[in-house]
């Protein structure tokens, strides 16, 4: 069953924290559904579907619908990482589809700011049940560390460089600088990255994203409800999402699941890459965003890096508008997902409500995409092909 | 890297070992500095971490192999702000799969992708004895 024109975005809501040492994450989320719910106009008694992933208090669905007190007839918890709640849109809108709910909430929120989590740099906690932790553990895989060497490798296969990458980040302060919310509003230079201390070689600083607190929530629902609202209608045209496994060790550190997701998106929403005003693609470090753009179909294998010497990201003059909130790179990386930020980003696009300086020109159609966890292991991935009506 | 070599311990006592029960012939040879891999009888690919399903056809016909140690350097990563530095790496098997693994006793400098490596263990806080790997002579 398709959900092309089956479920509409309504409300949208990111939450302004980027520090937030005296609220707990329960109350994140809740601030951030509540504030979804008025952008749409609707109510915390109108939600009857919740959608939540692993940074949701206690794991599960059940403690944000007992704090919420909601009352409910769908439920979905599924925890693949940063795009979990890309993927949740999708799910979403199947439950619609389906007549399962009519007012599917989604939200996230986590502070690792104010908890002093190093989560690039600190080796992982991983407990001995999941199965791959006795093989990759005790070799200290630090997040960053990983990233370093599948940018090494991207390097090696494609001739990709250091100045490259940072163009990447320079796109993203080039959006920052307008969005009064960011953690990181200052514009830099690809000296600025290529000079920034060395994380994890090839990997600078400022090739990796913020740390912040915070939280977002959207809200799914019927096409009816939603052309009873009164906001701009964004519909969802097209969605996957999927594991890429290291296949028994025959890994190719180079491929994202976007080679997968991004294609099946497109076939459902009935559209190609050079239909997509706007895109959101989740930024952890530099080099997912070339990876991405590469396995969605926006460039060919390895030329990625060229495309974004030329500013092709940077709104008003590249081809291809990314991350104008400044993504996760500059603005907000809240509870270390960035997938549902993406998302608010591309219907802030598609309602002509994003920051006039980085607004795209008759954006009619969007996307969204991120992975989660890391790549380089078993990882997930998720597209989104969003539309405006 | 954890090298605790004077503790009186071995992977009998390693929770992370001793998770996975059907993995310990793998265990055992580690205590000898021997690499074994897991290969399929049916589709004759070893794979990498070793499970008693074959995750490349689904076969239950597994069978422990006994790896050459040699391999060539996929990928790495120097982590000098760690203290002490080490260098995580993907590390290709001769027999095909690549891993995750350490580099020691290794300048920087010297590492390149695709050089050679051979496989050595060290043993890890824990108990049980992990292949890293050196540049080969």
């Amino acid at each position: 069953m398709t959900i092309k024109n089956k479920a509409y975005i309504v409300g949208a809501y990111e939450h302004p924290t980027r520090f937030a040492p005296d609220k707990s994450v329960a109350q994140l989320h809740a601030e951030s559904a509540l504030g979804a719910l008025q952008d749409a106009g609707l109510e915390l008694k109108d939600v009857d579907g919740y959608f939540c992933a692993g940074d949701v208090p206690g794991g599960s669905p059940i403690s944000m619908a007992e704090y919420l007190n909601l009352n409910l007839s769908w439920l979905d918890g599924t925890e693949i990482g940063g795009c979990s709640y890309i993927a949740h849109v999708e799910r979403a809108a199947q439950a619609i589809a389906a007549g399962k709910c009519r007012v599917a909430l989604i939200t996230l929120a986590g502070k690792p700011k104010s908890t002093g989590v190093a989560t690039g740099t600190a080796p992982r906690t991983l407990s001995p049940e999941r199965p791959e932790t006795p093989w990759d553990l005790p070799y200290k895989p630090t997040i960053t560390g990983i990233y370093g060497m599948i940018t090494q490798r991207h390097m090696h296969e494609y001739g990709t460089t250091a100045e490259q990458l940072a163009m990447i980040k320079v796109a993203a302060s080039h959006h920052a600088q307008y969005n009064e919310n960011a953690l990181l509003k200052k514009v830099v230079t690809v000296e600025d990255v290529i000079n920034s201390p060395i994380i994890a070689p090839p990997l600078h600083r400022l090739d990796c994203c913020v740390i912040t607190d915070g939280g977002g929530a959207l809200i799914v629902t019927t096409p009816d409800i939603a052309k009873s609202l009164k906001r701009p209608l964004v519909k969802v045209m097209g969605a996957s999402h999927t594991i890429k496994t290291s296949h028994g060790g025959y890994i190719a550190p180079t491929e994202t699941g976007a080679i997968k997701t991004g294609p099946e998106a497109f076939a459902e929403a009935g559209v190609t890459p050079n239909d997509i005003k706007y895109a959101s693609i989740y930024d952890n470090f530099t080099i997912m965003v070339l990876m991405q753009l590469e396995d969605l179909g926006f460039c060919k294998k390895g030329q990625a890096g060229q495309f974004v010497a030329e500013g092709n990201l940077i709104s008003g003059t590249g081809k291809l508008p990314w991350n104008t909130d400044g993504g996760g790179l500059c603005n907000n990386h809240p509870s270390n997902r960035g997938g549902i930020t993406k998302v608010i980003e591309a219907v802030r696009q598609l309602r002509e409500e994003a920051h006039p300086a980085v607004q795209v020109k008759n954006c009619d159609i969007a996307l969204a995409a991120g992975p989660g966890l890391v790549v380089g292991e078993g990882h997930a991935h998720a597209t989104l092909i969003l539309g405006r009506e | 890297m954890d090298n605790l070599d004077n503790k009186p311990t071995d992977f009998l006592a390693d929770a992370y070992a001793n998770a996975y029960p059907e993995t310990r012939p793998f265990w055992e040879a580690a205590e000898k500095d021997e690499l074994l891999l897991k290969s399929c009888h049916d589709c004759d690919k070893p794979h990498w971490y070793p499970r008693m399903i074959c995750p490349l056809c689904g076969s239950a016909n597994t069978g422990w192999l006994n790896a050459s140690g040699q391999g060539t350097l996929y990928a790495f990563s120097h982590i000098e702000k760690a203290d002490p530095p080490y260098t995580l790496a993907y590390v290709q098997l001769d027999e095909g799969p690549i891993i995750m693994s350490n580099i020691i006793d290794a300048e920087v400098g010297q590492l390149k992708i695709g050089a050679p490596v051979t496989v050595t263990f060290q043993r890890m806080k824990e108990g049980r004895k992990m292949p890293v790997f050196r540049l080969s002579e």
